[in-house]
């Protein structure tokens, strides 16, 4: 997926996105300041050594003087030593700074994405957004160990340089400089063609992954419909276009750098047929003559390095317009300002016993639609009363979990609304409407950790022993005291150890734990042995015990002990009534029951 | 590779090239030097400028050719091993992508590949380049100035040394980084995907704590990482300027003492300096030369691996599809995939001209026991046979070539519709595109498109319904001309009206061939020649539609419920 989104390629620079990502440096001023300092000062002791030849070869040895050549050698080492020391600091300092930036910005992205609505996560697959907090957020740390933050050391460097070379001697500084103009016109060339053949490379390979992706995911039909000979004979040509394309850029390279030598020795042979001259007529030293040439050959090296840093900073640009992009996602669902100052600073269990406001909950003609114009609920209205037990049944698509959803303000309701002893849910505070909710759905999502924490999740206030009892009161007990650590034994990923029963009693588990007023239920409809089966039955019986109970129902153990069955139809609320209520009605939930719950009533009744 | 080591002697022969006048500047450089100490006339002045522009000139053509060609002939392996890595993926079976995800096989035709490109391109370029330069270099210092050579190479011992052991210090602490960037990615991918969970129990900021922590230990482990390799350049520069000092400091008191001139000593100054890179770039080789070898074993994982099912048993008269008929046999067919038995002792006989229809659960084999017969999976020997031929003996070009296979779940390729449904014919006449569509009654909802049979589906183009993808897939198969046509479960998410115009249009298609339908539908399948009921693994009931309701077994209560299903769908 990734692969494909690097077809669009944009700016190589983006002032605004540059500056946006500049933003980031704010809070490390001191490492920012320190390290511009040591760029600086590294860059200006870089130049002592072709300096210190000059005084060499003009001064001490023609004086023959051993002790000054050796204070020289003495100063040389300084400059050696405090270079190296720079050096290391500034590197240290702007990695270390690109780390704690990459630190904020990984926060950042994510903290966000904890916010976001749940409607932002249907439209992006998981992969993606991981590619946001970690690839994307990656490529831009290339910014800093790359060396393209370093670029204005290199441009320091090249200041120093032409002042140096002007104070040792003017006259052949302006000889050694007369071929700026063709390093211009040589980089302008480079670079124009460059980032062009760059776009075509990208864009050739993102069509070939795309093509091998599509053609691995199909390759049984590919090979159905013996296909395999015309495949092989577009991806060739695919293929090809990208060599022929990357042949090309090779091209550009290949000239570039032999071109910008070729200069630099333009310059040298300039320095020495001018400077020679000068040397012979007296008007130059012979040390000032091989310090130019050693500043001159100095000079060109960061010019040719400057244009490999244009990829990264291209890179970078294109991960920073996403992430950047995430981050100005708006949040929809926040907490209402009606409680705001009740609970927006609490959180999880810090909340207040929830119980004191629970009230009856009311949907009042409720429409909702996942895609404008297909509402999944039309005009649903119902209440539950504090204590009551309430089951939705529906064919697969009647909008049972849509209901749910709703309910916990995973989305908001598009007319009507729902309302919690009278308070309208958007009025309240998010966290503590969804503490009043333990949620349990079909699909147990397990975290890594133990058995214990996956119980508990991050609530502090659960101990140990509340753990145990929530584990013993749903009969999951004695499966956990069979594991080699108990409740501390570790988790496989995604609970892959675990059978699906009893990943649904943990579920169980912890939502007693959290001992919420109201349990919202999503019945796991896979099937399991009978004994698991009893238990989950035993274990639902105990978590329902005192609570307000909204379940999706797909046993019907579970149908028959329920105070009230709310039928949903193609997203309408069609019959309510009790068990015997309904089936007397021989309407639809009389033929649901006969088609969904014939064959389990068979096989319990046996 | 071999066809290229023209292309790498070529190649070699330039970098020798470009060493040998790359050496020779500092050469020129010091006779400059050395006749401006004694005076010199214009003239040679002009010569030596002219020399060094010359000898630049002529190793930069080198240079150019050198780049061209290798780096060149790496762009042309590449483009062969990719080719090559492609046609392998062809020959092997649907079980062998099971086995292999597609993200692993993606990277190793994408990142190994580059790995492996590197390592024959720039790799083997630098490399040469490096030891060359170096050789030559020792040899021309040696040759200016033996005790100053021996003094300034003091450092390089210690520089290798230093390579040596920050190379491994590097690679050690990056493989934790990258270790606990799986950590990360593991958290972010748990917290996401339970995304509801994580909302409903208020655990956003627990699993932030729990991000941070994950985030603030890669901070942590990037840092040692940096300690160390953000040391390893300026302790390079350190360590090649010291070389320079000695050279400053000892060949300056030999030019004093007459044992040198002043050309030699900046001569010898540039050849030192041209050491440097060498030393650098030596390391870097080394990388790019183990990651290439290890990513070109995980690419003859690839290339090397033997597809399962070929053509090698084929040893009959018929080569081509023309030559079946389109009978079609099940011959006491027990079948395990994985170590469970899927299929259990299953016998049918499905005659050319006839139409069987197989239903059963999810789970029953149905779909197991079509993917047999073009041979996606390989039967046992002696199991299934086409026109009294075991399949496995046929040519798979010519038993597929037969067989119109639509799958529940079509796979449609990012194509316009018209290519998408002349998928399987070389080329397809438009009037021959528009009969199939007609057929699977896709032609109704492509006069709704605004570009008709040229509207693009997938992933750059518009996204079709199940049902429509489903009607493109049996459009696909009616195209190819089979002679015998398999729908597993192909109508499931067309209604039942379109579905019966469909299968009245296909069965005058099929009037002389073959047709197995799997369907959960028993519209579908009344009119059927024999049905065929799976449970389990096992044909548990066979026959004609009346037949088997009468027979109140579990056809007939399949029958029962899906009449009340559509009484309910009416509701």
């Amino acid at each position: 997926m990734s692969i494909h989104e690097e077809d669009v390629l944009g700016k190589a620079y983006d002032a605004r996105l540059m500056r946006r990502l500049i933003t980031y440096l704010r809070p490390y001023k001191p490492e920012v300041v320190l390290a511009t300092a040591a760029i600086i000062g590294h860059s200006a002791l870089e130049l002592a050594p072709p300096f210190l030849v000059k005084l060499v070869i003009d001064r001490y040895i023609p004086a023959r003087d051993a002790g000054g050549l050796s204070l020289i050698a003495v100063v040389y080492l300084a400059v050696l030593l405090g270079s190296f020391a720079l050096d290391y600091v500034q590197t240290w300092l702007l990695q270390l700074t690109g780390q704690r930036i990459m630190f904020d910005m990984r926060m950042q992205i994510y903290e966000h994405l904890q916010r976001l609505d749940l409607k932002f996560y249907d439209r992006n697959p998981v992969g993606r957004l991981m590619t946001r907090v970690t690839t994307d957020v990656d490529v831009l740390n290339d910014l800093f160990t790359s060396g393209v933050v370093s670029v204005f050391g290199d441009v320091f460097t090249l200041v120093g340089i032409m002042v140096m070379m002007i104070w040792i001697d003017w006259r052949l500084a302006i000889v050694a400089f007369s071929v700026l103009p063709l390093i211009w016109l040589v980089t302008q060339w480079f670079r124009r063609n460059v980032r062009e053949s760059y776009r075509t490379v990208r864009i050739w390979i993102a069509r070939i992954n795309a093509y091998l992706q599509e053609r691995i995911t199909g390759m049984a039909t590919v090979q159905l419909f013996r296909r395999e000979a015309r495949d092989f004979a577009e991806f060739d040509r695919i293929d090809r276009t990208y060599r022929d394309a990357n042949v090309q850029s090779i091209f550009y390279y290949a000239v570039f750098y032999p071109a910008i030598e070729l200069i630099s020795a333009i310059a040298a042979a300039l320095i020495i047929w001018f400077g020679g001259g000068w040397v012979m007529m007296g008007a130059l030293t012979l040390g000032s003559l091989v310090a130019s040439l050693q500043y001159s050959s100095r000079f060109f090296r960061p010019i040719s390095d400057m244009s490999e840093k244009f990829n990264v900073l291209q890179g970078a640009m294109a991960s920073s317009e996403r992430i950047f992009q995430l981050l100005d996602t708006e949040v929809e669902i926040v907490s209402g300002s009606g409680m705001r100052d009740a609970g927006s600073e609490r959180h999880g269990s810090r909340i207040p016993d929830p119980r004191s406001r629970l009230g009856r909950i009311a949907f009042e003609n409720v429409t909702f639609a996942y895609v404008p114009g297909e509402p999944v609920l039309r005009n649903v209205s119902f209440t539950v009363d504090p204590g009551q037990r309430v089951a939705l049944v529906g064919a697969t698509g009647s909008g049972k979990t849509t209901i749910v959803s709703l309910l916990l303000r995973f989305y908001d309701v598009q007319q009507g609304r729902i309302t919690i002893g009278g308070v309208d849910v958007r009025d309240m505070d998010v966290h503590e409407l969804r503490s009043m909710f333990g949620l349990v759905l079909q699909d147990v999502h397990l975290f890594s950790g133990t058995i214990g924490g996956n119980v508990r999740l991050g609530n502090e206030s659960i101990d140990e022993a509340a753990v145990r009892r929530a584990v013993d009161a749903v009969h999951a007990g004695p499966f956990i005291d069979r594991l080699p650590q108990g409740l501390d034994t570790p988790v496989a990923e995604r609970g892959a150890t675990l059978s699906v029963g009893q990943k649904q009693l943990l579920s169980f588990a912890r939502a007693l734990a959290f001992d919420p007023p109201v349990l919202v239920l999503d019945e796991a409809t896979s099937s399991v042995d009978t004994e698991t089966e009893l238990l989950i039955r035993d274990a639902l019986k105990v978590v329902m015990r005192g609570r307000t109970t909204i379940a999706i129902a797909h046993r019907l153990s579970t149908i028959q002990d329920m105070d009230r069955i709310l039928v949903l139809h193609k997203g309408e609320l069609r019959e309510a009534g009790t068990h015997q209520e309904l089936l007397a009605q021989r309407g639809i939930y009389h033929r649901l029951y006969q088609l969904q719950f014939k064959d389990r009533e068979l096989v319990n009744s046996r | 590779m071999w066809r290229y080591r023209s292309a790498f002697l070529a190649g070699f022969l330039c970098i020798v090239a470009t060493t040998a006048l790359t050496l020779a500047g500092p050469w020129v450089l010091k006779y400059a030097i050395d006749d401006l100490t004694r005076g010199v006339t214009a003239a040679k002045l002009r010569f030596y400028a002219g020399a060094i522009l010359g000898l630049t000139a002529v190793g930069g053509i080198f240079r150019f050719l050198q780049r061209r060609i290798m780096i060149g002939a790496s762009r042309d392996i590449e483009f062969d091993l990719r080719n090559d890595f492609f046609a392998r993926l062809q020959l092997f079976e649907p079980a062998y992508f099971h086995r292999n995800r597609t993200g692993d096989l993606m990277s190793r035709a994408t990142n190994d590949l580059n790995a492996v490109r590197m390592m024959i391109g720039p790799a083997v370029m630098y490399l040469s380049n490096t030891v060359l330069t170096f050789i030559a270099v020792i040899v021309l210092m040696l040759s200016l100035n033996v005790r100053l050579t021996l003094l300034s190479l003091i450092p390089l011992p210690i520089l290798s040394v230093a390579v040596y052991f920050f190379g491994a210090a590097i690679h050690r602490r990056f493989d934790k980084i990258q270790e606990q960037l799986s950590t990360i990615s593991a958290v972010t991918q748990e917290a996401l995907a339970g995304v509801r969970v994580v909302r409903a129990y208020r655990q956003e900021r627990f699993e932030t704590g729990r991000f941070r922590e994950a985030n603030t230990e890669y901070v942590r482990r990037n840092r040692t990482l940096i300690r160390v390799q953000g040391a390893f350049f300026p302790i390079m520069g350190l360590l090649m300027g010291i070389g320079a000092l000695l050279v400053l400091w000892l060949g300056a008191q030999d030019v004093i003492n007459g044992r040198m001139t002043v050309g030699e000593l900046v001569a010898f100054n540039s050849y030192l300096m041209m050491l440097a890179w060498p030393m650098i770039a030596f390391g870097w080789v080394t990388n790019l030369l183990q990651r290439g070898a290890a990513s070109w074993k995980r690419m003859l994982e690839v290339l090397a691996a033997e597809p399962a099912i070929t053509d090698a048993g084929a040893n009959t008269d018929v080569t081509s599809r023309d030559q079946i008929r389109g009978d079609v046999e099940f011959r006491e067919l027990t079948f395990s995939y994985g170590g469970t038995v899927v299929l259990r002792n299953i016998s049918a006989k499905l005659p050319a001209g006839t139409t069987t229809a197989i239903v059963g659960a999810t789970g029953s084999g149905k779909s197991t026991l079509l993917n047999l017969l073009p041979r996606l999976n390989d039967p046992p020997p002696g199991t299934v046979f086409v026109d009294g031929i075991d399949v496995r003996d046929l040519p798979l070009a010519a038993v597929r070539g037969a067989i119109g296979f639509v799958p529940q779940e079509p796979f449609l390729f990012s194509a316009t519709i018209a290519d998408n449904i002349a998928f399987g014919v070389a080329d397809g006449a438009r009037e021959d595109i528009e009969r199939a569509a007609h057929i699977a009654r896709l032609d109704k909802d492509l006069s709704d498109f605004p570009k008709g049979y040229d509207t693009v589906v997938g992933e750059r183009g518009i996204t079709l319904s199940g049902g429509q993808k489903q009607r493109t897939a049996i459009a696909r198969a009616v195209m190819t001309d089979p002679k015998i046509l398999v729908l597993d479960d192909a109508l499931s998410a067309v209604d039942t009206y379109t579905e019966e115009e469909i299968l009245s249009r296909l069965s005058g298609v099929m009037r002389s061939r073959t047709t197995i339908i799997v369907s959960h539908r028993i519209s579908t399948v009344r009119t059927a020649d024999q049905i065929l009921v799976l449970d389990d693994g096992a044909i548990v009931e066979r026959g004609t539609h009346d037949e088997l309701v009468a027979r109140h077994g579990l056809y007939a209560e399949l029958y029962r419920k899906q009449l009340l299903e559509e009484e309910l769908a009416a509701s």
